[in-house]
């Protein structure tokens, strides 16, 4: 037995003529969190639902927690949690009796505690007895990850556990990340965030169009994408000639006149990049801040941006 | 534990989940149980003064909404089970390894309490307006039996209808078939009063042998070729249904 909790390799999967996964392979350490970043339609749930047993692959082996998910189904299921895009839980039941399903089906000893310890770690204790139907998005996804949770799985695929969650509540799923990988928990998630892949991961793989154009930490990773900088627009070409002139490493666009400024977009780099325009005596009509986003890890990885990917 | 005990313990688990689904939705209690007995009370109290049955019209027609009370309660199944289906929790079940079957024995179950209720109430109605049977013991289980048959059997095909529905709209709308059967057979009229095509419907759809093996039975006078349809039309059903709930179930796993 091999020490990743899963290792995926020659993984295809296509409905009719659309190729949905082109043959894609990673490993995942145990007690590790390994995002998948990708655009919408790119493949990412296809990829979950396969390692999650709810789908069959046409090609490639898929070995979860030590078990081909073909022939060992069984055993991955026992050593699984998985919590999809869309909250899966009985709005008829309460957040309580949710959880106490949960336990009831796998057979949980104390299931009445592990219910109890579930509604408090997860703040949902004076919500514990009204229908779940009741509840706010952010409480459902926080139930349904509670209800993921029941019998403690080793490994756990959350696919977009933050997509339409507040601020407030996506920090609060990305502690729980944390204090599940602490535990011992291997993590698999996807996401279409490169900030929550690059706060959370261990790893990343970014896939497009069923395969994968990359992967590595998260410092590798933005290492190939553009990093933060300034864009500033100014009045004439002047100006955008002095100011080219002046800010090393910048690129211009005559057109546009715009200039694209590296910087770690912290408020001493800006206060400089601001006093070498003084001192030029320049003026910029426009100055904003730009940090990667998931558009220039496409751009920098396939030429297109994932808007792009996702009008195709 | 072994699997026969696991899949029996999980049905156990989703039945009461489905209990408790029903005792919390009004409409469904309401649908299942007091409709029916609304139609008992304009059929025999408004409309059967007019019809000649040549008996009481109480005995006459309480073993026809006994069927009718099992078809109107199929309709939630069929809504609940296309439910389940739509949302994402069938696809936690399935990544939990719940048996397979303990999803969908879990509604026949649920649906065949429902309507037992449900014709309890009937029969007790019925005693209130005068239903005066003339069954023995042994008969009146028969009753019973036959009932219980005809429920799970019905209740598999709206499962079936219910998994093989794109929406939980259109689940409920394909068992307005089942519901509209009773009414066309010998229900509340006899099928020999209806006028030429109905009446041929009336007489070789699989309700009517039901029907009447039921007033044989509660009249304490069982005739053994409607009884032997009912029994083949009740596991003919059971096995059609069963059938294709499993299969759509897995086509859609």
């Amino acid at each position: 037995m091999s020490s990743s909790a899963i290792a995926v390799s020659g993984l295809r999967k296509a409905y009719g003529d659309k190729v949905v996964l082109d043959g894609i392979d990673f490993e995942v350490a145990q007690g590790s969190v390994f995002s998948m970043l990708g655009p919408n339609g790119a493949g990412k749930t296809t990829t979950v639902n396969v390692m999650a047993t709810l789908l069959k692959a046409d090609a490639g082996t898929v070995v979860v927690a030590g078990h081909d998910v073909a022939t060992a189904t069984k055993k991955v299921r026992a050593s699984i949690g998985v919590t999809g895009q869309f909250a899966a839980v009985d709005e008829l039941l309460t957040g309580r009796e949710n959880l106490q399903l949960m336990a009831d089906l796998k057979r949980v000893r104390s299931g009445r505690d592990t219910v109890t310890q579930l509604l408090e770690r997860f703040d949902l204790v004076e919500s514990a007895d009204k229908a779940s139907s009741t509840y706010s998005g952010g409480m459902r996804r926080k139930l349904d990850l509670a209800m993921t949770l029941v019998g403690r799985p080793q490994i756990i695929f959350l696919d977009e556990p933050t997509t339409g969650l507040d601020p407030r509540s996506r920090r609060t799923m990305w502690g729980i990340v944390r204090e599940l990988v602490a535990d011992g928990t291997t993590i698999f998630l996807t996401t279409q965030y490169l900030d929550e892949a690059d706060h959370l991961s261990d790893r990343i793989v970014v896939l497009d169009d069923g395969r994968l154009v990359a992967q590595g930490t998260p410092e590798e990773l933005k290492r190939q994408v553009p990093g933060t900088h300034v864009r500033l627009r100014f009045g004439g070409l002047d100006d955008l000639d002095t100011a080219a002139r002046a800010l090393a490493g910048s690129t211009r666009d005559d057109q546009e006149l715009t200039l694209r400024v590296p910087s770690e977009g912290d408020s001493r780099s800006l206060r400089a990049l601001l006093d070498t325009l003084d001192e030029h005596m320049i003026n910029a009509l426009e100055f904003s801040v730009h940090t990667p986003d998931l558009d220039d890890v496409f751009l920098a990885l396939t030429g297109r941006t994932s808007a792009e990917v996702v009008a195709q | 534990m072994n699997s026969v005990s696991t899949a029996l313990a999980d049905s156990a688990i989703m039945l009461r989940r489905n209990l408790k689904h029903t005792l919390r939705n009004p409409l469904v209690l309401f649908n299942a149980v007091l409709f029916p007995i609304v139609l008992m009370l304009m059929f025999v109290k408004v409309l059967g003064g007019g019809f000649n049955v040549g008996e009481s019209y109480i005995d006459y027609a309480t073993p026809g909404l006994l069927v009718m009370a099992v078809s109107y309660g199929l309709g939630s199944t069929a809504t609940a089970v296309n439910d389940d289906m739509t949302k994402g929790i069938i696809n936690r079940f399935k990544a939990m390894d719940v048996s397979r079957g303990a999803v969908l024995t879990g509604q026949v179950v649920v649906t065949t309490v429902r309507c037992l209720v449900a014709d309890a109430a009937i029969i007790g109605v019925a005693f209130a307006m005068g239903f005066d049977p003339g069954a023995s013991a042994l008969q009146w289980l028969g009753v019973v039996g036959l009932v219980l048959l005809l429920t799970i059997a019905t209740s598999w095909l709206a499962v079936a209808m219910g998994l093989a529905a794109k929406t939980a709209e259109s689940a409920g709308l394909a068992t307005v078939p089942l519901i509209m059967l009773p009414f066309l057979s010998s229900a509340f009229v006899p099928a020999d009063t209806m006028g030429a095509g109905v009446r041929q419907f009336a007489q070789y759809q699989p309700f009517t042998p039901i029907i009447e093996t039921l007033r044989g039975l509660l009249a304490g006078d069982p005739k053994a070729h409607d009884t032997l349809a009912a029994l083949a039309w009740c596991v003919g059903l059971a096995l059609v249904g069963y059938v294709w709930a499993v299969s759509t179930f897995k086509k859609r796993a």
